[in-house]
């Protein structure tokens, strides 16, 4: 059988018996075991755990939000009694004793667990190609990368062996391997989503996204998972805005910087016309502090993650420090270099102050307009290799992410075309706090104007 | 903005409890030193009258009641169940003091 492309034909299908979510996890699993080794999307596949939880669904009353979905984790989520890793070999035996509340809630909505996916070691990264465990290739063309640090998570479910899949968004690890692989992909407000059980990276800047193949499937899994736990004191719960029958769209001319690639920036400007043709006013906004996000997040970033990564001592679990990449150990370095006497203040206070200026630039445009549409990467997909030899050319391509972070607010990362080179391009709309619901309404709209049919790449 | 040396490197892998190998102070100098140069740019922005942001939803403190939640604890096992390194139920380490050589 085919693998489904959307949550509503899973659920048809084990409703109508066309399948059984037996005979649906035997696809996924196939698929996984057909590709998996030329890709390398999975660290660790959960058969057991999969056909388990296909049987108790098969026999229960198909009324959850989520029955049957398939679902993948980056390997940054805690999983009661399944090895994660964070694709580090600090962690490479590790067995947490609990899962996290977005594992919980989604076991709880009927979703069933697939594998633990590859990813940069620790989120560390824009490619997949910072894991210990060898990069993850774009299910589009294995010569290309399928962006990260996410990549796992998003090249599971474009190449079906997932049906909807978890990263995390700390830069634009959710949003630029969305775009990558054709995907849409959503980086909540901060604050939206419970992190407990999620290995930290950056806790100031670390959000919970999502993966999937339509916009609807994404408010599905937001539905599920928002919502105060108790156990991450970050999370507030937030009433829904009201959508709207007319939108008023930015769009930044600071945003079409040097080093954006002109297919990129057509893209943007197709879609741009697509939003007027559908009645949706675009109006240019200003946001003069935009080429001041990626230094500001090499700063903020990296000192947070050198105290979250300072409690791997390999003494209560894990291997010892040496054990660090090279990545992790740059970004400990330098967090611990801009946190130290001397360069505190020119540094770290300096970058939470430009921290600052970014929010207002953002609060002040949205004033005007509803949503802002900018690009995702500065580039198409690059190949593997391309750039991983230059750190600094890889931070580079936050340029459009990082900065959301910073500020807080939500990204919808929209699949839309193809590259010349034949691998998928799109574009990511930013919304004010807690607006998910106008973003999700704007995609789901815009979609519909193109009549946008997604499809996997096997 | 001076320059990031192999000293500073050193140094803040001393803080950062990392030893790095020859090779690894080589590989990695040149590249910090680049990515602190294209970071001191912040410095041209005027903050003058800029406070600092740390939290981004306006939240300061989030308290809870003091109260135990039995869910939330993990089993003495459940806690050591990640390290080979255990005695009498507790996490064994290395010394971390040395016996005094002046008596």
């Amino acid at each position: 059988m085919n693998t489904p492309l959307t949550i509503k034909e899973t659920q048809e299908g084990l409703k109508n018996k066309s399948f059984s979510a037996v005979e649906l996890v035997d696809a996924y699993l196939k698929k996984i075991n057909e590709k998996n080794k030329e890709l390398n999307v999975f660290l660790t596949v959960t058969e057991e755990e999969a056909y388990k939880k296909a049987k108790e669904i098969d026999g229960s009353d198909k009324s959850l939000p989520l029955f049957g979905a398939v679902t993948a984790y980056k390997d940054l989520y805690l999983t009661k009694g399944v090895r994660t890793t964070a694709a580090s070999k600090v962690l490479e035996s590790y067995v947490p004793a609990y899962s996290g509340t977005v594992v919980k809630k989604l076991e709880e909505a009927g979703t069933i667990m697939i594998g633990k996916t590859n990813c940069d070691a620790w989120a560390h990264g824009a490619s997949g190609e910072n894991s210990d465990f060898g990069p993850t290739k774009n299910p589009w063309n294995k010569e290309y990368v399928p962006g990260g640090s996410s990549s796992g998570s998003a090249a599971a479910v474009a190449s079906g062996m997932s049906l909807i899949a978890m990263g995390t968004d700390t830069g634009g690890s959710v949003r630029q391997p969305a775009n990558f692989c054709g995907l849409v992909g959503l980086k909540p407000t901060y604050g939206a989503i419970s992190r407990y059980g999620v290995i930290a990276m950056a806790s100031s800047l670390d959000t919970i996204g999502s993966f999937a193949h339509t916009v609807p499937d994404i408010e599905i899994m937001f539905n599920a998972l928002k919502g105060e736990d108790g156990l991450d004191a970050s999370v507030i719960n937030f009433p829904s805005p009201k959508k709207k029958s007319k939108y008023t769209l930015g769009i930044a001319k600071e945003f079409f910087l040097k080093g954006l690639d002109s297919e990129v920036e057509e893209t943007v400007n197709k879609a741009v016309k697509v939003f007027e043709k559908m009645g949706i006013t675009v109006k240019e906004v200003s946001l003069p502090h935009t080429k001041y996000a990626v230094p500001v997040y090499y700063i903020i970033q990296p000192a947070e993650v050198s105290s979250n990564l300072g409690r791997f001592d390999g003494i209560r679990y894990g291997n010892g420090r040496e054990t660090f990449g090279d990545e992790a150990k740059r970004r400990i370095m330098l967090g611990t270099y801009v946190l130290s006497a001397g360069y505190y203040d020119a540094f770290y206070l300096k970058a939470q102050k430009v921290r600052s200026k970014l929010i207002q630039d953002f609060d002040s445009a949205f004033t005007q307009v509803d949503a802002i549409i900018s690009p995702v990467s500065p580039t198409p997909p690059f190949k593997i290799g391309e750039i991983s030899s230059d750190p600094l050319e890889m931070y580079l391509e936050d340029i459009y992410t990082a900065g959301i972070n910073l500020t807080g607010l939500p990204g919808l990362a929209i699949p839309f075309e193809v590259s010349k080179k034949g691998l998928p391009i799109g574009f990511q709309i930013l919304g004010p706090r807690f607006s998910e619901e106008i973003l999700f309404d704007l995609g789901n709209k815009f979609h519909k104007e193109i009549d946008y049919k997604p499809s996997i790449a096997y | 903005m001076a320059k990031l040396t192999k000293s500073d490197v050193l140094h803040v892998a001393k803080l950062a409890k990392l030893d790095l190998t020859e090779s690894e102070i080589k590989k990695f100098t040149p590249q910090l030193a680049k990515i602190v140069d294209y970071i001191s740019e912040l410095s041209e922005v005027d903050t003058g009258h800029t406070e600092p942001t740390s939290q981004t939803t306006g939240l300061t403190d989030v308290f809870r009641p003091d109260k135990v939640n039995s869910d939330q604890i993990l089993s003495p096992d459940a806690a050591l169940s990640g390290t080979e390194e255990t005695h009498n139920g507790y996490f064994k380490v290395k010394a971390i003091l040395i016996e005094r050589s002046d008596k």
